[in-house]
């Protein structure tokens, strides 16, 4: 008798099959669209079990850029859409892909750069005058180019420094065209500035050489907003489950949870659900 | 620079206490790759010995498309069977997408490719040296496609792990249509690029040495096995 050694791999098929059906078995579950910088500070692995233990409803976090997560939420890929970019955010409601936006937590962005700070920008809390210093200086600066709540946020600055950075770009600006930690190793990597949300950058293990250099500004708001997709639009929304999630998020048990996570003893975001 | 020593004692210590997380991703890596590559071998063995066995018009284009094909960026895979299983699209009611289902969707068309231009190449070179005396048998051209298969099983299993090499290694597209959602879809391509945003460099660095390692035992087991089922076909021959 031979031993034919395909049998092996049909072995594994029959084992490999009924493990990704057991893996797909999840009774009650949604997905949530949302930011890197909610998912990767691990503020969501902290939160979400006591809301999936209060409900029953296991949450399942796609972690992208705000773009990103816009246009999967838009595709019908999710329930809920958590991400920080009011105005993209307003227009998705009023496209009518989202049923309603509400106000989550907040944080501030930062500007972060090299010690050396060859702009010499340190100290300061005025992000306009910063990135005009650091444009005057042709200083490296790492954009994220992904069209996430971060970069919209930075482009709105250089607006208001009234810099044209697409002139720049590959020369002192860079658009590096990833997320913010991505984007974070690749300014280490450069002696760079860049801006990101404070969450991100607390939890970032790669800080090698780079610190806060400018904070405190009231342009540096970073507000996030939860939504849930319209189940008019994409009938396979889970809606009631969807909005149970997002009233625990906006209600006292949510914001307590929130306010409760820290790192290395710092509040990461702040609830201010209304 | 961080401690990558410390970092690879910790990777090495959650693996050999059998730390759930960890093991459940190893575990996930393997079952969508391992499948991946077992769905991709049955279509793409026969259709590879097929196209070497068969003479047929535009014969040479198909061969040097799906040798093309062998280098498909993962990323647009990705992003095609991500369009393919949105909600919004020609299969979203299937509602795959963010499922291992869909990784191991990705991964059989990235791995197909290799596995039928690499057998193709396998079984030609054997119907070049066999054709006359399987033709004087009465054997026609597709019926001793069995034959052929089997007599280069030891270079086909080359190709099987070409393939299974390209699937465990690749981030690009399952990271698309996975989602990299903890404890559903997180495999270990995904968590070293989840750790290396994070700035965990070493972390990230000591989970790819176990990758690697991970690698290296499959290949070494199935090898094992190829042998002794050769040793044992010598004794029963």
């Amino acid at each position: 008798m031979t031993r034919p050694w395909f049998h092996v791999p049909l072995g594994a098929l029959a084992v490999t099959v009924s493990l990704a059906g057991a893996a797909l078995a999840a009774d009650s579950f949604i997905v949530v669209q949302s930011t890197t910088s909610t998912a990767n500070s691990g503020l969501l692995d902290a939160i979400l079990p006591e809301f999936t233990e209060q409900s029953g409803i296991e949450v399942r976090v796609v972690a992208v850029g705000t773009g990103q997560a816009i246009k999967n939420a838009t595709n019908g890929d999710g329930d809920v859409l958590l991400v920080h970019a009011k105005p993209a955010e307003e227009k998705f409601v009023a496209d009518g892909w989202g049923v309603q936006r509400f106000d989550v937590m907040y944080n501030d962005f930062v500007l972060v750069g090299p010690s050396a700070d060859p702009a010499g920008v340190k100290g300061g809390s005025d992000i306009v005058a910063a990135l005009q210093a650091v444009a005057k200086s042709e200083s490296v600066f790492a954009s994220r180019g992904d069209d996430s709540g971060t970069h919209k946020a930075e482009l709105r600055h250089w607006g208001n420094a009234d810099i044209d950075v697409k002139a720049a770009s590959g020369g002192w600006y860079r658009e590096t065209g990833s997320g913010m930690g991505a984007t974070l190793n690749a300014a280490a990597g450069m002696g760079a500035y860049v801006l990101s949300d404070r969450a991100t950058w607390i939890s970032f293990g790669n800080k090698d050489g780079m610190e806060i250099l400018v904070e405190g500004d009231d342009k540096l708001f970073n507000q996030y907003g939860v939504i849930l997709v319209n189940p008019e639009k994409h009938p396979s929304v889970k809606a009631v489950e969807g909005q149970t999630f997002i009233n625990w998020l906006i209600g006292p048990d949510g914001q307590a949870a929130i306010a409760d996570f820290k790192l290395d003893g710092q509040q990461l975001f702040f609830p201010n659900a209304e | 620079m961080q401690d990558f020593a410390q970092e690879f004692s910790l990777a090495l210590r959650l693996i050999l206490t059998g730390d759930p997380d960890l093991w459940e991703i190893v575990l996930l890596s393997l079952q969508v790759s391992l499948t991946a590559v077992v769905i991709a071998a049955a279509i793409a063995m026969p259709l590879g010995a097929a196209l070497a066995v068969l003479r047929f018009p535009g014969r040479r284009a198909v061969i040097v498309l799906i040798n093309a094909l062998m280098g498909l960026p993962p990323v647009v895979v990705g992003l095609l069977v991500y369009l393919s299983l949105s909600r919004s699209g020609p299969l979203g009611v299937l509602q795959l997408l963010y499922t291992p289902t869909a990784m191991i969707i990705a991964q059989v068309l990235l791995v197909a490719p290799i596995i039928t231009a690499l057998t193709r190449q396998t079984v030609e070179t054997l119907d070049a040296e066999y054709a006359e005396q399987l033709r004087s048998l009465g054997v026609s051209r597709l019926a001793s496609v069995p034959t052929l298969l089997w007599d280069g099983r030891l270079a086909l299993l080359t190709a099987l792990l070409a393939g299974f090499g390209r699937a465990i290694a690749e981030v690009g597209a399952v990271i698309m249509v996975g989602g990299n959602i903890n404890h559903v879809t997180r495999v270990m391509t995904t968590t070293i690029a989840l750790e290396t945003s994070k700035g965990n460099l070493a972390l990230a660095l000591a989970l790819g040495t176990i990758l690697i390692a991970l690698a290296i035992t499959v290949t070494a087991a199935v090898s094992a096995l190829v042998e002794r089922g050769e040793g044992a076909e010598v004794r029963h021959a």
